[in-house]
């Protein structure tokens, strides 16, 4: 995709990394060899059932999204009567997050691909999300996946504003880590858009004058659709029942429950107390088998219902997902039990807990890294 | 027309970055912005291992020419797979197609297939069609290489009484003879179709030697000559009328070169393949793939088509025919060497055009898609 990223090889079956991660120090190399053997076979396992019914159920939410997005648009046509700015508000929220999430999110990650169908493919997938669908892949699925918590190398450790791990040197900028990260969340599709564009590597020169123009150019191309739809072409059509304003305040607010929500749902899934950041050592020289446990210890999971799961379009199951992030969203449930009992057998963390204890736990951390680190490096760890 | 635009882009404005049709697919699952799609409307079971299917296709579609085909994508096991099939309905009717049950497609085609379900659907494509101008013909056919042939007599045959159609159709059995009582009412209805059934279980393998051709069809070598069925069908049909024609050419114009004297003199033919031989450029090396756009790499073999190897690897490969005649598979080769598998020929120019479907990895290679 973009010029600056050349393809990791295939990682080595046996072997091992300069230094192994504290949480995995007590694995022999043959026990982390057999560990990726598990997990590989917990994939294939997957991949053999997967068919019709998988087919059918991201046609089904699919089906689900789209008639929600269609009544709630359509609702708020009328929201000058409150109950219709209610109704049509929580639809079109609801339809955005799982737009954004269960669906979005998913498909762009190649889940589907093996469908062969057009329609829901990663190479041809645009979401209701300010980032472009291609910027938004090379960033998350190229760079983050792939470096997932490496200090240095995933800049989603904090998405280049807030101090998210006590190995990022701190700065008096950092004291507004609380606010920034408050007036991110209802924001948070304009953030991820600034994010994919990639600023900080264009000003360190490893990324193009070309590739920044035609990233600007798109995003700009996007803004300008996303923003008429929800704030100009919605309110104008709603002006004929005289709703124009209320339609705009409910377009306003389902896209910030979506952002709200879904940034709640996304800093759930490496920041909570647990999960493990990683040094450029560690992930040099990693097997197969350690990249499946940087994968395990450095995400968390959240508990909860089959709807909670859904909502968060399975990310819940953070910590399958970046194991096997292709593998369709509406088989990670299964497959968390499997990766469970490898992480207790192996005596590896596994994270998880109900979303408000996860979401407090990502908050205490952000307000504790706003502050300069008491005492030095060395004693502290 | 203008105010009809102006709301097309309006409602574009509403349902950014779908479309209007990915909402319309909600109430008709024959809405699709990207895929072209077909509803069954009728199932008519033919043999008891065939079947024609019916459908009502979707905008995007065009009218079909008596002998065309057409690329059918239905889902196995979720995963959509594409085959091409002759469309065996009059020209100016429904489109229709005849499937015999024969592979993981056509099985499910024969046996699941039922009104209202959707099939997507590429527009009718091919050049086995009736000649522009009248001129008696003489239709071979084998099998299920029937159904192109079947389009076209339904469309001449009723409508033109100065055709002059000669039939030799070839089956096994007469049971297994698809379509044998309408071309046998056919043939009893109108005096300008004339059908010969030739059933192999009775009579052996149809001999394509003059004399056997000639008992079925005395004026067979003054008749334009339409052949569809299996390779080993169509092989022997091409030898008997390369064989007439340096015959004729060696009797009457001995100091022209072959061609065009030598056909006009004979009779053209006209196959239809259903299948190709892949196994000339076999059994080399492959090498590492790469589809750039698509961002994915796989490791291929020498003998497995480059189409395979994409679909396998979750690329959205284009695809048509799968035998190397359509061209609707081709994709430009940005670097390395592919190995043509039906005549072992090698392509390296980067730009040019690989037919994915009939090429093979014969060391790296960079596709761009």
């Amino acid at each position: 995709m973009t010029t600056t990223v050349t393809r990791p090889g295939a990682l080595a079956a046996s072997g091992h990394p300069l230094v192994r991660p504290d949480a995995a120090k007590h694995l022999t190399d043959e026990q982390v060899e057999e560990l990726g053997r598990e997990l590989d076979a917990v994939r294939d396992e997957i991949l053999a059932k997967r068919g019709s019914a998988d087919a059918a159920y991201i046609r089904r939410v699919i089906k689900v999204q789209r008639s929600l997005e269609f009544a709630g648009r359509g609702t708020l046509l009328f929201s000058k009567y409150k109950p219709a700015w209610f109704a049509g508000t929580a639809m079109l929220s609801l339809a955005k997050i799982l737009e954004n999430m269960e669906i979005g999110h998913n498909v762009l990650h190649g889940q589907w691909d093996w469908m062969r169908d057009p329609d829901i493919h990663s190479t041809t997938w645009e979401w209701d999300f300010v980032t472009p669908a291609r910027s938004w892949q090379h960033t998350h699925n190229d760079l983050h996946h792939r470096w997932t918590n490496v200090i240095g190398k995933d800049r989603d450790v904090g998405y280049n504003l807030l101090r998210m791990d006590p190995d990022q040197p701190w700065k008096p900028f950092n004291l507004g880590n609380p606010l920034y990260n408050a007036i991110l969340a209802p924001v948070f599709e304009w953030g991820i858009a600034l994010y994919d564009l990639e600023i900080p590597e264009y000003k360190e020169g490893l990324k193009s004058k070309e590739a920044m123009n035609r990233d600007l150019k798109a995003v700009g191309v996007k803004v300008v659709k996303q923003f008429s739809k929800d704030y100009a072409a919605t309110p104008a059509v709603a002006m004929l029942t005289g709703s124009g304003k209320q339609a705009l305040y409910g377009t306003l607010a389902a896209n910030a429950i979506r952002n709200f929500w879904a940034h709640a749902v996304i800093f759930c899934g490496h920041f909570p107390e647990g999960t493990d950041t990683f040094t450029e050592e560690e992930v040099e020289g990693e097997t197969r088998g350690d990249w499946y446990v940087r994968q395990m210890i450095g995400s968390a999971n959240i508990s909860g219902s089959k709807f909670m799961h859904l909502m968060t379009g399975n990310l819940s199951h953070q910590i399958e997902h970046h194991c096997f992030p292709d593998l369709p969203s509406n088989r990670y449930a299964e497959v968390a039990v499997r990766v469970r009992e490898i992480c207790t057998r192996y005596k590896l963390p596994y994270t998880t807990g109900p979303l408000p204890k996860q979401v407090g736990s990502t908050w205490a951390k952000i307000f504790k890294l706003a502050l300069p680190p008491r005492t030095s490096k060395t004693a502290t760890a | 027309m203008i105010r009809f635009m102006k709301l097309a882009r309006a409602t574009a404005a509403l349902t950014t970055p779908l479309t209007a049709e990915d909402f319309l697919a909600l109430f008709n699952p024959v809405y699709s912005s990207r895929q072209l799609r077909g509803i069954v409307t009728r199932v008519a079971h033919e043999t008891e291992d065939s079947a024609t299917i019916y459908f009502r296709p979707g905008h995007g579609w065009h009218a079909h020419q008596a002998g065309q085909w057409a690329r059918i994508g239905v889902e196995l096991d979720g995963v959509r797979q594409w085959r091409s099939y002759s469309l065996s309905n009059a020209a100016g009717h429904d489109p229709a197609i005849t499937v015999k049950d024969a592979g993981s497609v056509s099985h499910v085609l024969v046996r699941d297939t039922k009104p209202g379900d959707v099939l997507f659907l590429a527009p009718p494509q091919g050049d086995f069609v009736l000649p522009e101008h009248p001129r008696s013909l003489l239709m071979l056919t084998a099998g299920s290489g029937i159904t192109p042939v079947m389009s076209m007599i339904r469309t001449l045959v009723p409508r033109r009484p100065d055709a002059d159609v000669v039939l030799i159709n070839s089956n096994s059995t007469p049971e297994k003879s698809l379509f044998r009582e309408e071309l046998d009412e056919l043939a009893d209805q109108f005096p300008n179709l004339t059908v010969r059934h030739w059933f192999t279980s009775a009579r052996g393998r149809l001999q394509f030697t003059a004399q056997t051709i000639a008992d079925l069809c005395p004026d067979w070598r003054s008749r334009a000559a339409y052949a569809c069925g299996p390779e080993g069908f169509l092989n022997d049909a091409e030898d008997l009328w390369q064989q007439e024609a340096a015959v004729e050419q060696a009797r009457t114009v001995p100091n022209v070169t072959a061609g065009a004297e030598a056909q006009a003199a004979t009779g053209t033919l006209t196959i239809e393949r259903f299948s190709t031989d892949l196994t000339a450029g076999a059994g080399h090396d492959g090498g590492l793939v790469t589809f750039e756009q698509s961002d994915r790499e796989v490791q291929a073999d020498g003998d497995t088509p480059l189409l395979d190897i994409g679909e396998d690897a979750g690329v959205l490969m284009p695809s048509g025919c799968r035998m190397g005649i359509c061209h609707s598979c081709l994709i430009p080769l940005r670097a390395g060497q592919v190995r043509d598998l039906r005549t072992g020929e090698l392509h390296n120019t980067p730009g040019q055009l690989i037919q994915t479907c009939v090429s093979a990895a014969a060391g790296p290679v960079n596709l761009d898609l």
